[in-house]
């Protein structure tokens, strides 16, 4: 996803654009995710500036593409269930309002006007009605042809050409070389992988997330609805299984259930623990749901940053090569804002958002 | 040989279900789909956008094309529940869950 919105933004600046997928479009994270574009599960700080800028986008892009790529801009409902998990969310509401994020606080007994098959006995909850939905792969898909860039998938890249001076000058294939004066890196979790081809490090770690789907159902989920601590397991630095209940219902019908967060590498196995207890979160918000019948799951592997960031922007240690990965668990809302960003830099622009906290190399200066 | 005819096997004795309130007989160890196909029912959902009609497809549970609502319990695929003695099937439409 960010790869094709990097390729939209930079041929509209004019730029010619190849895209090189080693699978076909959407074959890897974008894929595995629910197309969620939230401003809701951001602490103030650049990604949520990143997200607002995103946010703007995707309504932009919805003006001509939206029904395709199933766009909604449903909202999202933030749901705690005791007294002081509502104090925690009212301060992190507080902050985000500063920063621009549209919070309304919904005490408890306005809940289910919003939602409702949600839960009694919740101790209130906060309406993002900025919070929006696409079905990520057809939204990659939509981006990419709407792009016009040449599409070249099923194409590992094997090696990042160089110029005697270290430069970038291109890419090699398993299908031949494809010359260009600069390579974005957009292979999301693979991130590291691609810049270790340039000879760079960039720490993009799998951070493995199961997503449980329902029989489709008329629409009985209106909004994106988590719980509150939500928010602080996607804050979490650890590697253990962590699970939180997201639910929310799809254009097409089926409800999807998230989420879950765990280090196992590129482990794909079923797990039916998380998978279990994703469902047990989902019946705690929604209990209708006990009576709803789970059709299948699928697992994708969010590209983790030690510090939670994406990587964005020109990489200093190899002229020419850029970077777009490392969204962890936002890609697909952060994707359009990353493409702008990144067009900008290429067509010689000042970036409109400070690219200082998504430099490539930040990581490098701590090792030293 | 003929698809609708027991190939060499002894099933138990024949039981009673009903598809929209017609009565239709069943064998034992019959899936719901197969108790359909022996009676001649080839479709029993409608899909949700164009109401097309839809029926067996993979046959081993995977694809999720022939959800038929049985003792109101909507969306069950019909080629991996067993048929029993009395179980109510019911033709679907849409979700399945809109009435």
């Amino acid at each position: 996803m960010a790869g094709a919105a990097c390729a939209l933004y930079a041929a509209r600046a004019g730029l010619d654009v190849t895209v090189v997928d080693r699978g076909p479009v959407a074959g890897g994270t974008t894929g595995a995710g629910e197309g969620n574009l939230l401003v809701s599960d951001k602490e103030p700080g650049p990604e949520l500036e990143l997200a607002l800028l995103s946010n703007r986008l995707w309504a932009d892009l919805a003006e001509d593409v939206g029904e395709a790529i199933e766009y909604e801009a449903k909202g999202g409902v933030v749901v705690a269930s005791s007294e002081h998990g509502l104090a925690a969310l009212t301060d992190l509401v507080a902050a985000q309002r500063a920063a621009g994020v549209v919070a309304e606080q919904v005490p408890a007994d306005r809940l289910h006007d919003l939602e409702p098959h949600l839960a009694p006995g919740l101790a209130g909850g906060v309406h993002y009605p900025q919070d929006s939905q696409v079905m990520p792969t057809l939204a990659a898909a939509h981006i990419l042809r709407a792009s016009g860039a040449r599409l070249l998938t099923g194409r590992t890249v094997t090696e990042v050409l160089r110029t005697a001076d270290g430069a970038v000058r291109g890419v090699r294939t398993g299908h031949g070389d494809i010359h260009a004066p600069a390579v974005v890196n957009a292979a999301g979790t693979w991130g590291g992988e691609v810049a270790a081809l340039a000879g760079v490090s960039l720490p993009v770690l799998p951070r493995r997330g199961f997503v449980l789907v329902t029989e489709p159902l008329p629409r009985r989920v209106r909004h994106k609805v988590y719980a509150a601590d939500y928010v602080a397991d996607v804050a979490s630095d650890s590697a253990a299984l962590q699970t939180s209940p997201v639910v929310e219902g799809t254009a097409a019908g089926p409800v999807l259930i998230g989420a879950s967060r765990e280090r196992v590498g590129f482990d794909r196995s079923f797990s039916l623990p998380v998978v279990r207890a994703l469902a047990a979160g989902a019946v705690r918000l929604f209990p209708f749901l006990e009576e709803v019948r789970a059709m299948r799951t699928y697992a994708g592997f969010r590209p983790y940053m030690p510090d939670h960031l994406p990587a964005i922007g020109p990489d200093p240690r190899v002229p020419g090569l850029l970077h777009a990965c490392g969204h962890e668990g936002a890609g697909i809302g952060l994707a359009t804002g990353t493409g702008r960003l990144i067009a900008q830099v290429l067509g010689g622009k000042a970036p409109e958002l400070d690219l200082a906290p998504f430099r490539p190399d930040r990581f490098e200066e701590e090792a030293a | 040989m003929n698809p609708l005819e027991p190939a060499r096997a002894e099933p138990g004795p024949a039981f009673a279900v009903t598809l929209d309130g017609r009565e239709i007989a069943a064998l034992p160890g019959q899936t719901v789909a197969t108790a359909l196909w022996a009676a001649g029912v080839t479709s029993w959902r409608t899909t949700r956008g164009e109401g097309r009609p839809r029926g067996i497809f993979c046959g081993i549970g995977v694809c999720f094309d022939c959800l038929v609502t049985v003792n109101d319990r909507p969306n069950q695929r019909a080629c991996l529940i067993p048929v029993r003695p009395g179980d109510a099937i019911r033709t679907q439409e849409g979700t399945g869950h809109e009435h």
